[in-house]
């Protein structure tokens, strides 16, 4: 009983993805990804960040095995993905970033074919679960061409969980996708964790990440820039900025304001603030207060959320 | 093995060409068809017999290679070109299959689909002449090996086209032109002894030739030689897929 609590206890310890010294450069000579190290923990949901052309793409496709890495080696689940490609893939699920899809096929018919695809016994009860649970199982026989976009990402989503893998890839999930379906999808995921899945994700938006990731990766140029907590890192990340545009300029900042956080623009028209989104009390009311009591009044307020590429710039100086 | 992926493929394949029927079988059927309409009863009842058989029997094997050829390798060669000009093939990539079980699937299936038009072609003859088979096991067999073999050239050229032009130059310029100038409508014995040596260049005359020894017992070459050709091709065709997906050429950047 002890033996097997610590085996099991190992096992979860050692990291369900583990990519070592992993190198990409395309015959064009782009150089993909630069030595990439990386650990998935184990039923974590982790979030990969980056602008476009980072490696996000790139890094996802070789441990898929679309892509032929340069060097490194990738494990899946602590099995070699090129040696034991079998195993490895059966384990993983993938949900690309483009609508590939065959839309000639029926939505049952695709998910069956992926199943087998990936070496599994014909399951029924399974796929009608699977089809009830994305809200695809009324077009069951609706062939694909016939479905909006949103539902040919939840078919894309349902063929990747077709085989059951424990480990599951979104290449930007939530690119074009409505709110609705944005929402459900999400509800998805977190139950997919729930039932010990662990899901990696690629995306643009800093907010999704936010919303659902236990960690976050930030990849830019083919390299990786940090891996964090969530928490930590949104501290980092959740700089703002407000703005206040003054009814009338003003030579200075008002005493009573500190100079350390407010600056004034150089026409004195213009008050900017900066501040983080992690601390309890963003120091806005209080600003106002000040202004209010220093006698001056404002015509316009407005708040901007430090773009991913700000803080990329950000990220990378500091590394640098 | 994975047998449960390559059974999916392989079902898919032949549930595309449910899908279209019309292409797939009717087609090829009325254009065999206007053949032997042609060839076989309008021109061929004045066309003196050929080594003992009459025109219209004659031209039979050469008829069914024709079109299993071209059908062989145009619907092996969409077959797999379609997930790759869709991105669809990602699936294919990532899933854990090998190169000789994605082979078996998308091969088998354009192979099975061909036998099935041979034997439907086969039958359709019947309606315009009078044939028979000597060595009915052997016909089988050099039909089967036949799509195999062809099916496996279209299957590389799926992998290597880059556009739907592509995908039809080969059947279109090589592979019909040889099929015509294999023996398909003449006997080479029939040819000026100059052409008959540059015919045995041509691969196809081996296949009509073993085809044909297999309805009417006799050929223009060696049956050995034919056997020995169908198979020779077939080894480079497995030779060079398999390269490709040892490399990725192609297939993955």
């Amino acid at each position: 009983m002890t033996q097997a609590m610590t085996l099991e206890q190992g096992a979860s310890v050692e990291p369900i993805i583990a990519v070592r010294s992993l190198n990409k450069t395309y015959q064009s000579g782009f150089c993909a990804l630069k030595s990439i190290d990386l650990e998935i923990k184990r039923g974590e949901i982790f979030a990969l960040l980056g602008p476009n052309g980072a490696g996000k793409t790139t890094l996802i496709s070789i441990i898929c095995g679309i892509v032929n890495a340069s060097g490194g080696e990738v494990t899946a689940d602590g099995l070699d993905i090129l040696r034991d490609y079998r195993e490895a893939r059966q384990r993983i699920g993938l949900v690309p970033q483009e609508l590939a899809v065959n839309i000639f096929e029926t939505v049952w018919a695709t998910v069956k074919f992926s199943r087998g695809l990936f070496g599994c016994a014909p399951d029924d009860n399974y796929l009608e679960q699977l089809l009830k649970n994305l809200s695809l199982w009324d077009k069951r026989d609706s062939t694909i061409m016939a479905l909006s976009g949103g539902m040919k990402r939840r078919v894309l989503i349902a063929k990747a969980l077709a085989h059951e893998p424990k480990i599951l890839f979104l290449d930007e999930p939530t690119a074009g996708v409505d709110v609705e379906l944005r929402r459900d999808m999400w509800a998805m995921i977190r139950k997919l964790r729930e039932d010990g899945v662990t899901i990696i994700l690629t995306t643009h938006y800093i907010e999704e990440a936010e919303d659902m990731a236990d960690r976050i990766g930030v990849i830019n140029k083919g390299e990786i820039v940090l891996v964090e907590e969530k928490h930590a890192l949104m501290k980092q990340l959740g700089r703002k900025t407000l703005t206040v545009q003054l009814a009338r300029p003003i030579a200075r900042l008002p005493t009573n304001v500190n100079s350390d956080a407010v600056s004034l623009t150089q026409d004195g028209r213009t008050l900017v603030y900066q501040y983080t989104t992690a601390a309890d009390d963003s120091g806005v009311s209080q600003l106002l207060g000040q202004l209010q009591e220093a006698g001056i009044e404002y015509s316009d307020l407005s708040t901007k959320q430090s773009s991913l590429e700000e803080i990329f710039v950000s990220l990378v100086e500091e590394k640098q | 093995m994975n047998l449960h992926g390559v059974k999916a493929i392989y079902l898919f394949e032949l549930a595309r060409t449910w899908r279209t029927l019309m292409q797939s079988i009717a087609s090829p059927v009325l254009s065999t068809s206007l053949y032997f309409i042609v060839f076989g009863s309008a021109i061929g009842s004045r066309i003196v017999e050929i080594d003992g058989i009459s025109y219209g029997a004659f031209i039979i094997p050469g008829l069914i290679m024709l079109t299993i050829l071209t059908e062989s390798t145009s619907n092996a060669s969409f077959g797999i070109y379609m997930p790759k000009f869709t991105g669809t093939i990602y699936e294919i990539l990532s899933a854990p299959v090998s190169t000789l079980e994605i082979v078996v699937g998308y091969v088998g299936a354009a192979a099975t689909k061909s036998v099935i038009l041979g034997v439907i072609i086969l039958i359709t003859a019947r309606l315009f002449v009078d044939y028979s088979i000597e060595h009915p096991l052997w016909m089988f067999g050099f039909l089967v090996l036949t799509c195999l073999t062809f099916s496996l050239l279209g299957f590389l050229i799926g992998l290597w086209a880059n556009s739907f032009e592509q995908l039809q130059i080969i059947p279109m310029m090589v592979i019909a032109p040889l099929t015509f100038l294999g023996g398909t409508f003449y006997s080479i014995n029939m040819l000026p002894e100059l052409w008959q040596k540059v015919t045995l260049l041509n691969p196809v005359v081996y296949l009509v030739s073993g085809f044909r020894w297999s309805f009417y017992g006799n050929a223009d070459v060696h049956l050995g030689i034919s056997l020995g050709m169908i198979l020779l091709f077939m080894l480079i065709f497995i030779s060079i897929i398999t390269w490709i997906f040892k490399t990725g050429y192609k297939l993955k950047s």
